[in-house]
Protein backbone atom coordinates (compact mmCIF):
# COMPACT_ATOMS: atom_id res chain seq x y z
CA UNK A 1 0.00 0.00 0.00
CA UNK A 2 1.24 3.66 -0.96
CA UNK A 3 1.53 5.52 2.23
CA UNK A 4 0.98 9.31 2.66
CA UNK A 5 3.35 11.32 5.17
CA UNK A 6 0.78 11.59 7.67
CA UNK A 7 0.34 7.60 7.62
CA UNK A 8 3.75 7.72 8.06
CA UNK A 9 3.99 10.14 11.29
CA UNK A 10 1.22 7.77 12.89
CA UNK A 11 3.78 4.89 12.62
CA UNK A 12 6.89 6.24 13.66
CA UNK A 13 6.65 5.41 17.18
CA UNK A 14 6.10 1.87 16.52
CA UNK A 15 8.53 1.81 13.77
CA UNK A 16 11.20 2.79 16.63
CA UNK A 17 10.02 -0.12 19.32
CA UNK A 18 10.36 -2.46 16.32
CA UNK A 19 6.54 -2.97 16.88
CA UNK A 20 5.08 -2.68 13.34
CA UNK A 21 3.48 -5.44 11.79
CA UNK A 22 5.68 -6.44 9.26
CA UNK A 23 3.17 -5.88 6.12
CA UNK A 24 3.00 -2.35 7.99
CA UNK A 25 7.08 -1.60 8.26
CA UNK A 26 7.24 -2.46 4.39
CA UNK A 27 4.86 -0.16 3.29
CA UNK A 28 6.59 2.23 5.98
CA UNK A 29 10.34 1.35 5.22
CA UNK A 30 9.09 1.89 1.08
CA UNK A 31 8.14 5.60 1.65
CA UNK A 32 10.36 6.26 4.04
CA UNK A 33 13.18 5.38 1.20
CA UNK A 34 12.66 8.34 -1.03
CA UNK A 35 11.02 10.80 0.98
CA UNK A 36 13.12 12.92 2.40
CA UNK A 37 11.11 14.77 5.17
CA UNK A 38 9.89 11.56 6.57
CA UNK A 39 12.91 10.17 6.97
CA UNK A 40 14.51 13.03 8.74
CA UNK A 41 11.49 13.13 10.81
CA UNK A 42 12.20 9.25 12.15
CA UNK A 43 15.68 10.52 12.44
CA UNK A 44 14.94 13.58 14.58
CA UNK A 45 12.53 11.74 17.08
CA UNK A 46 14.99 8.74 17.27
CA UNK A 47 18.17 11.14 18.23
CA UNK A 48 15.96 13.03 20.58
CA UNK A 49 14.70 9.83 22.54
CA UNK A 50 18.36 9.04 22.39
CA UNK A 51 19.33 12.41 24.40
CA UNK A 52 16.80 12.63 26.82
CA UNK A 53 17.56 9.17 27.70
CA UNK A 54 21.07 10.56 29.22
CA UNK A 55 21.25 10.41 32.91
CA UNK A 56 22.79 14.21 32.07
CA UNK A 57 20.01 15.96 31.57
CA UNK A 58 18.18 15.10 34.71
CA UNK A 59 20.72 14.99 37.31
CA UNK A 60 20.03 13.83 40.71
CA UNK A 61 20.38 17.10 42.68
CA UNK A 62 23.53 17.34 45.02
CA UNK A 63 23.73 15.04 48.01
CA UNK A 64 20.51 13.31 47.08
CA UNK A 65 21.45 9.91 48.05
CA UNK A 66 23.50 11.26 51.01
CA UNK A 67 20.23 12.90 52.60
CA UNK A 68 18.07 9.90 51.71
CA UNK A 69 20.55 7.37 53.31
CA UNK A 70 20.80 9.30 56.40
CA UNK A 71 16.92 9.15 56.47
CA UNK A 72 16.93 5.80 56.14
CA UNK A 73 18.80 5.12 59.16
CA UNK A 74 17.10 6.78 61.78
CA UNK A 75 13.97 4.98 60.14
CA UNK A 76 15.87 1.74 60.11
CA UNK A 77 17.39 2.05 63.46
CA UNK A 78 13.52 2.47 65.18
CA UNK A 79 11.32 0.60 62.79
CA UNK A 80 10.84 -3.04 61.16
CA UNK A 81 8.73 -3.15 58.16
CA UNK A 82 5.59 -4.04 59.15
CA UNK A 83 3.86 -7.59 59.39
CA UNK A 84 2.50 -8.58 56.06
CA UNK B 1 13.00 -10.07 28.05
CA UNK B 2 14.44 -12.08 30.89
CA UNK B 3 18.24 -11.92 30.34
CA UNK B 4 20.16 -13.89 32.80
CA UNK B 5 21.50 -11.10 34.48
CA UNK B 6 17.88 -9.59 34.78
CA UNK B 7 17.09 -13.15 36.62
CA UNK B 8 20.45 -12.65 38.56
CA UNK B 9 19.28 -9.63 40.31
CA UNK B 10 16.04 -10.73 40.57
CA UNK B 11 17.30 -13.45 42.80
CA UNK B 12 19.41 -10.98 44.53
CA UNK B 13 16.78 -8.55 45.61
CA UNK B 14 14.72 -11.77 46.66
CA UNK B 15 17.32 -12.80 49.12
CA UNK B 16 18.26 -8.81 50.38
CA UNK B 17 14.34 -8.76 50.80
CA UNK B 18 14.29 -12.06 52.69
CA UNK B 19 17.09 -11.06 55.43
CA UNK B 20 15.12 -7.69 55.38
CA UNK B 21 12.17 -9.07 56.58
CA UNK B 22 13.48 -11.62 58.79
CA UNK B 23 15.55 -8.69 60.96
CA UNK B 24 18.58 -7.70 59.38
CA UNK B 25 17.43 -4.23 58.06
CA UNK B 26 20.61 -2.57 56.91
CA UNK B 27 20.09 -4.19 53.89
CA UNK B 28 17.50 -1.95 52.74
CA UNK B 29 20.20 0.28 51.95
CA UNK B 30 21.50 -2.19 49.49
CA UNK B 31 18.24 -2.68 47.94
CA UNK B 32 17.32 0.77 47.18
CA UNK B 33 20.59 1.78 45.95
CA UNK B 34 20.01 1.11 42.30
CA UNK B 35 16.56 2.46 41.92
CA UNK B 36 17.37 5.86 43.72
CA UNK B 37 17.99 7.52 40.26
CA UNK B 38 14.71 5.73 38.78
CA UNK B 39 12.90 6.80 41.72
CA UNK B 40 13.77 10.54 41.87
CA UNK B 41 13.10 10.98 37.98
CA UNK B 42 9.21 9.39 38.66
CA UNK B 43 8.71 11.56 41.31
CA UNK B 44 9.79 14.30 39.29
CA UNK B 45 7.62 13.50 36.21
CA UNK B 46 5.05 14.30 38.07
CA UNK B 47 5.98 17.27 40.76
CA UNK B 48 8.19 18.98 38.50
CA UNK B 49 10.01 20.66 41.24
CA UNK B 50 13.40 19.74 42.65
CA UNK B 51 13.01 20.07 46.22
CA UNK B 52 9.61 18.02 46.14
CA UNK B 53 10.70 15.40 44.08
CA UNK B 54 13.07 15.02 46.79
CA UNK B 55 10.72 14.53 49.29
CA UNK B 56 8.52 12.92 47.47
CA UNK B 57 11.21 10.21 46.71
CA UNK B 58 12.01 9.67 50.25
CA UNK B 59 8.63 9.46 51.59
CA UNK B 60 8.49 6.78 48.91
CA UNK B 61 10.89 4.99 49.58
CA UNK B 62 10.43 4.99 53.01
CA UNK B 63 6.81 3.90 52.09
CA UNK B 64 8.18 0.77 50.55
CA UNK B 65 10.45 -0.33 53.18
CA UNK B 66 7.42 -0.22 55.81
CA UNK B 67 5.21 -2.27 53.39
CA UNK B 68 7.80 -4.65 52.39
CA UNK B 69 6.11 -7.30 53.71
CA UNK B 70 3.27 -6.78 50.97
CA UNK B 71 5.82 -6.89 48.13
CA UNK B 72 4.74 -10.15 46.10
CA UNK B 73 7.69 -11.61 43.80
CA UNK B 74 5.28 -11.97 40.82
CA UNK B 75 6.11 -8.28 39.91
CA UNK B 76 9.64 -6.56 39.52
CA UNK B 77 10.60 -4.98 42.68
CA UNK B 78 11.64 -2.24 40.49
CA UNK B 79 7.70 -2.04 39.04
CA UNK B 80 6.57 -1.85 43.10
CA UNK B 81 8.91 0.35 43.83
CA UNK B 82 7.28 3.07 40.82
CA UNK B 83 3.88 2.39 41.40
CA UNK B 84 4.41 3.45 45.00
CA UNK B 85 6.37 6.88 43.80
CA UNK B 86 3.74 7.85 41.77
CA UNK B 87 1.06 7.05 44.45
CA UNK B 88 3.22 9.05 46.75
CA UNK B 89 3.34 11.93 44.30
CA UNK B 90 -0.50 11.66 43.05
CA UNK B 91 -1.48 11.59 46.93
CA UNK B 92 0.88 14.91 46.74
CA UNK B 93 -0.79 16.84 44.06
CA UNK B 94 -4.27 15.50 45.07
CA UNK B 95 -3.86 17.53 48.70
CA UNK B 96 -2.69 20.30 46.71
CA UNK B 97 -5.64 20.12 44.10
CA UNK B 98 -3.35 20.30 40.86
CA UNK B 99 -4.72 17.46 39.58
CA UNK B 100 -7.80 18.50 38.59
CA UNK B 101 -6.36 21.11 36.67
CA UNK B 102 -3.53 19.07 34.56
CA UNK B 103 -6.39 16.51 33.89
CA UNK B 104 -8.08 18.98 32.27
CA UNK B 105 -5.29 19.97 30.10
CA UNK B 106 -5.07 16.66 28.84
CA UNK B 107 -8.20 16.57 27.20
CA UNK B 108 -8.55 15.71 23.57
CA UNK B 109 -4.63 15.16 23.28
CA UNK B 110 -5.21 11.39 22.82
CA UNK B 111 -6.97 12.14 19.53
CA UNK B 112 -5.53 15.32 18.26
CA UNK B 113 -3.87 15.97 14.89
CA UNK B 114 -0.20 16.12 15.05
CA UNK B 115 2.07 17.40 12.33
CA UNK B 116 5.85 17.02 13.67
CA UNK B 117 8.91 19.50 12.60
CA UNK B 118 10.03 18.53 9.26
CA UNK B 119 13.10 20.01 9.18
CA UNK B 120 15.23 18.03 6.55
CA UNK B 121 18.22 19.99 7.62
CA UNK B 122 18.64 18.32 11.02
CA UNK B 123 18.69 15.30 12.04
CA UNK B 124 20.85 14.37 14.53
CA UNK B 125 22.87 15.83 17.49
CA UNK B 126 25.84 14.14 19.27
CA UNK B 127 25.49 12.64 22.41
CA UNK B 128 28.49 14.82 22.74
CA UNK B 129 26.31 18.16 22.69
CA UNK B 130 25.31 17.22 26.35
CA UNK B 131 28.26 18.05 27.76
CA UNK B 132 26.77 21.81 27.30
CA UNK B 133 23.89 23.50 29.79
CA UNK B 134 22.34 24.90 26.72
CA UNK B 135 21.39 21.77 25.22
CA UNK B 136 20.66 19.61 28.76
CA UNK B 137 18.14 22.80 29.79
CA UNK B 138 16.50 22.59 26.59
CA UNK B 139 15.45 18.71 26.83
CA UNK B 140 14.88 19.04 30.09
CA UNK B 141 12.54 21.99 30.01
CA UNK B 142 11.00 19.90 26.88
CA UNK B 143 9.75 16.79 28.58
CA UNK B 144 8.76 19.53 31.67
CA UNK B 145 6.76 20.87 29.47
CA UNK B 146 4.43 17.94 28.58
CA UNK B 147 1.02 17.37 29.82
CA UNK B 148 1.27 14.76 32.77
CA UNK B 149 0.27 12.06 31.47
CA UNK B 150 2.23 12.03 28.40
CA UNK B 151 5.75 13.18 30.92
CA UNK B 152 4.50 9.72 33.15
CA UNK B 153 5.26 7.40 30.28
CA UNK B 154 8.27 9.24 28.73
CA UNK B 155 9.98 9.34 31.91
CA UNK B 156 9.03 5.43 32.50
CA UNK B 157 9.74 4.42 28.93
CA UNK B 158 11.90 6.37 27.27
CA UNK B 159 14.22 7.81 30.40
CA UNK B 160 13.93 4.99 32.92
CA UNK B 161 13.91 2.44 30.00
CA UNK B 162 11.00 0.08 31.74
CA UNK B 163 9.37 -2.03 28.76
CA UNK B 164 6.21 -0.75 27.74
CA UNK B 165 4.49 -3.56 29.74
CA UNK B 166 6.29 -2.80 33.39
CA UNK B 167 4.91 1.23 32.01
CA UNK B 168 1.28 -0.23 32.01
CA UNK B 169 1.35 -2.01 34.98
CA UNK B 170 3.43 0.87 36.96
CA UNK B 171 0.74 3.47 36.05
CA UNK B 172 -2.40 1.02 36.06
CA UNK B 173 -3.08 1.82 32.53
CA UNK B 174 -3.90 -0.26 28.83
CA UNK B 175 -0.78 -0.95 27.37
CA UNK B 176 -2.63 0.23 24.21
CA UNK B 177 -2.84 3.59 26.21
CA UNK B 178 0.49 3.55 26.97
CA UNK B 179 1.79 3.15 23.36
CA UNK B 180 -0.63 5.91 22.17
CA UNK B 181 0.19 8.11 24.88
CA UNK B 182 4.50 7.33 24.09
CA UNK B 183 3.62 8.41 20.23
CA UNK B 184 2.14 11.75 20.89
CA UNK B 185 4.56 12.50 23.33
CA UNK B 186 7.73 11.78 21.00
CA UNK B 187 6.36 13.87 18.38
CA UNK B 188 5.63 16.61 20.33
CA UNK B 189 9.06 16.36 21.57
CA UNK B 190 9.85 16.39 18.12
CA UNK B 191 8.45 19.23 17.10
CA UNK B 192 9.23 21.30 20.03
CA UNK B 193 13.25 20.20 20.29
CA UNK B 194 13.40 19.90 16.43
CA UNK B 195 13.76 23.72 15.30
CA UNK B 196 15.33 24.39 18.83
CA UNK B 197 18.09 22.25 18.89
CA UNK B 198 18.69 23.21 14.90
CA UNK B 199 19.12 26.88 16.42
CA UNK B 200 21.33 25.40 19.17
CA UNK B 201 23.91 23.95 16.75
CA UNK B 202 24.06 26.37 13.65
CA UNK B 203 24.77 29.59 16.21
CA UNK B 204 27.59 27.20 17.99
CA UNK B 205 28.78 26.19 14.54
CA UNK B 206 29.05 29.81 13.40
CA UNK B 207 30.37 31.16 16.46
CA UNK B 208 33.15 28.19 16.03
CA UNK B 209 34.46 29.33 12.55
CA UNK B 210 34.41 32.83 14.14
CA UNK B 211 36.61 32.07 17.20
CA UNK B 212 38.77 29.99 14.70
CA UNK B 213 39.26 32.77 12.64
CA UNK B 214 41.21 35.93 14.05
CA UNK B 215 40.12 38.54 11.55
CA UNK B 216 36.61 38.34 12.75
Amino acid sequence: MVLKCRHVWDHISDYIEGTLDPAVRADVEKHLAHCEICSAVLDSTRNVIILIADDRVFELPVDFSKRLHARLDMVLATESPEPG
Amino acid sequence: MTTPAAVSRQERESALIAAILDGDREKFHDLIRPYERQVYLTALSLVKNETEAEDVAQEAILRAYRKLASFRGDAKFSTWLIAITLNEARTRLRDEKRVLLDSLDNQNLENGDYTPAALTDWREVPLEALERLEIRALLGQAVAALPAAFREVVVLRDMEELSVNETAEALGISIALVKVRLHRARLLLQKRLAPQLRIELKSRKKSGILQRLPWF
